[in-house]
C-alpha cells in the first residue's frame, strides 16, 4: 500500500491525525497534513483507508500495489 | 398550478421524539434524495437529504458558500438582494482563495495536538462547574450549571476575551440565533458584539497577551475590521454549538438508559459516544447552504446555475443507506463519517476543540453524578425548535449521590 497527500489542497481539519495518528500528523504552522509513513504496514491499512474516506478535502490517496 | 409548486418545508418543527429530525424533512428524505423547495424569498432551490449527495455537494467547488449568493432559508428575514459580500474576515461565507487565506491563519491553533494540550485545563474548568453544581444541590438547570458556561469559558480563554463580559455576547448571540428575529434585530445584535470586540482588539493592540487574538494582532496580517470579524466568528461559533451538544447530548443519554449504562460501565466508550451523539442529534438543524455557480450534473441530479442548495445535516446523518438503524442512538456504532461538522473546505475549524470539550464534559458529568436524572417529564423539556442551533433551552436535573 502507498499513501500520498496533497498538502496544497489540505484544509487542516485534523481528521487524519485523529483517525490514524500513527500515519498522519499536522504541522504546527497551519495544521496541514504531515505524512509519517508512506508505505504503511498491513496492520495500519484499515486506518489509512478510513483516513482517506474521512478527509473532507480528499487530499489523501491510498493505492494498493 | 399551485399544486406543482414546491412547498416551503418546515425545517425546524419537531415531532414526538425531540431527537428526531423534523417529520417534514424525514418525509422528503424517505421519498427522494433531493427535493425542490421554495425559500421564503420565493426562490426555488433544492433540499438534499441523502448522505452521499450531501457529501458530494459539500466537496464540490462548483457549489459556493459566498454570502451574496444565498437565499435565507428562514422565514421572517428579508433576504434577497439585501446581502452583500461577506465582511472581510467572515470566511465561513467565502470561497477559496479568500477563504483559504483566512482559514490558514487559524488552523495551526486548532490542531489535534494543540487541542489535546488543553485537556487538563478543560478538566479543571469542568470539575469546578460540577463542584459548584454539587454544592448548590439538586435540582439544577444543566444548561446554566454545565453546558453553557464550560464552552463559553474555554473559548473566552482561548481567544483572550474576558469571561466577565459574557453577558454582552451571550445575550446578543441568542438574538442572532432566534429564528423569529427580524433581519434588523440580527444586524443590531451583530453590531453590538462587533462594537464590543472592536474595543477589545484596540486594547489588545496596546498590550498584547498570550492568546489567539493577540497572536493574530502581532502576526500583522489582518486589519482591525478583519480581526474583529474573526473574533466574532470564533466567539459565536465556539460557544453556542458545543453548549447545545452538551445540553442536548446529556438529555439524549438520560433518555436512553441502556446507552448511558454502557458508557458508565466503560468510560473509554466516550470517544465513540461523542461521534454518535453528533450524528444522532445533528444540531445544525436548518442545514448547510450552498449555491450552484454553474449548471452541474451530479450523481444523476441536475442543478441549475444559481440554485440555492440546502443540505439537511439531520436528514443526511440519518440516511439508512449509510447508517444501519439510523434512528437508534448506539454509542458503539462504528464511526462511518457523520456530517455534523460539515464536509469540504469549510468543515468545522473548531471540531477538535468541540470533541475534547464533549469527551471531558460527558465523562465528568456522569462520573460525578452517578444517579443523575431529569427533574421534569421528558416531554416538558423546552426544546430549541425556535433557534438556528438545536438543543434544550433548559434541562432541570436531580440527583442523590455525588462522587468525588
Ligand atoms: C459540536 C460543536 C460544533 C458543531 C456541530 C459545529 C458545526 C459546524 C459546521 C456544520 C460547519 C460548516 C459550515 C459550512 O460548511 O458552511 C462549521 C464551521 C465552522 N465552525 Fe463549527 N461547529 C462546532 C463547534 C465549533 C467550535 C468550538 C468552534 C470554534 C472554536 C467552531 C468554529 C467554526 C468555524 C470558524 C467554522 C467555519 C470554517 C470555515 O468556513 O472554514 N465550531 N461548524
Amino acid at each position: 500500500m502507498k499513501v500520498t497527500v496533497d498538502r496544497e489542497r489540505c484544509c487542516s481539519s485534523g481528521m487524519c491525525a485523529l483517525t490514524a495518528p500513527k500515519l498522519f500528523d499536522q504541522d504546527d504552522e497551519d495544521g496541514r497534513v504531515v505524512l509519517l509513513i508512506a508505505e504503511p504496514p498491513e496492520e495500519l491499512h484499515a486506518a489509512a483507508r478510513k483516513a482517506e474516506s474521512f478527509c473532507p478535502c480528499q487530499v489523501i490517496t491510498v493505492s494498493d500495489d | 398550478m399551485t399544486e406543482t409548486l414546491p412547498s416551503e418545508i418546515t425545517l425546524s418543527a419537531r415531532g414526538s421524539c425531540p431527537f428526531d429530525p423534523p417529520p417534514e424533512v424525514t418525509e422528503q428524505a424517505k421519498a427522494r434524495p433531493i427535493t425542490p423547495i421554495r425559500f421564503p424569498d420565493g426562490h426555488i432551490g433544492q433540499l438534499i437529504t441523502n448522505y452521499t449527495l450531501a457529501r458530494a455537494v459539500l466537496a464540490d467547488p462548483r457549489f459556493s458558500a459566498r454570502q451574496e449568493l444565498r437565499h435565507i432559508p428562514i422565514p421572517n428575514r428579508l433576504a434577497d438582494g439585501e446581502m452583500g459580500p461577506a465582511d472581510p474576515g467572515m470566511f465561513i461565507r467565502m470561497d477559496p482563495p479568500q477563504h483559504t487565506r483566512y482559514r490558514r491563519l487559524l488552523t495551526g491553533q486548532f490542531t489535534v495536538r494543540h487541542m489535546n494540550l488543553l485537556v487538563p485545563r478543560i478538566e479543571r474548568i469542568t470539575a469546578e462547574h460540577l463542584d459548584a453544581m454539587a454544592e448548590q444541590g439538586p435540582p439544577a438547570d444543566l444548561v446554566k450549571a454545565f453546558a453553557l458556561p464550560i464552552p463559553s469559558l474555554v473559548i473566552c480563554e482561548l481567544l483572550g476575551v474576558p469571561y466577565s463580559d459574557r453577558e454582552v455576547f451571550q445575550q446578543h448571540t441568542s438574538t442572532m440565533l432566534r429564528l423569529d428575529s427580524t433581519s434588523q434585530e440580527v444586524y443590531g445584535a451583530i453590531g453590538k458584539v462587533n462594537e464590543y470586540l472592536d474595543g477589545l482588539v484596540e486594547a489588545k493592540k496596546a498590550s498584547p497577551a498570550e492568546d489567539l487574538l493577540s497572536g493574530l494582532i502581532t502576526g500583522g496580517e489582518l486589519n482591525q475590521e478583519e480581526l474583529v470579524t474573526i473574533g466574532f466568528l470564533l466567539l459565536v461559533a465556539g460557544h453556542e454549538t458545543t453548549a447545545n451538544m452538551l445540553g442536548l447530548g446529556s438529555f439524549a443519554l438520560l433518555s436512553n438508559p441502556a446507552q448511558l449504562a454502557a458508557l458508565r460501565a466503560d468510560p473509554t466508550l466516550v470517544d465513540g459516544a461523542v461521534e454518535e451523539l453528533l450524528r444522532y442529534l445533528s444540531i445544525i438543524q436548518i442545514g448547510i447552504q450552498r449555491t450552484a455557480l454553474e449548471d452541474v450534473d451530479l450523481d444523476g441530479h441536475h442543478f441549475k446555475k444559481g440554485d440555492g442548495v440546502l443540505i439537511s445535516v439531520p436528514a443526511a446523518n440519518r440516511d439508512p443507506e449509510r447508517f444501519e438503524h439510523p434512528e437508534q442512538l448506539n454509542i458503539t456504532r462504528p464511526n462511518t463519517g457523520h456530517l455534523a461538522f460539515g464536509h469540504g473546505v469549510h468543515q468545522c475549524l473548531g471540531q477538535q476543540l468541540a470533541r475534547i470539550e464533549m469527551r471531558v464534559g460527558y465523562r465528568a458529568l456522569f462520573e460525578r453524578f452517578p444517579d443523575l436524572r431529569l427533574a421534569i417529564p421528558a416531554d416538558e423539556v423546552p426544546m430549541r425548535s425556535d433557534m438556528a442551533i438545536y438543543g434544550v433551552h433548559r434541562l432541570p436535573v436531580m440527583w442523590e449521590e455525588v462522587r468525588q
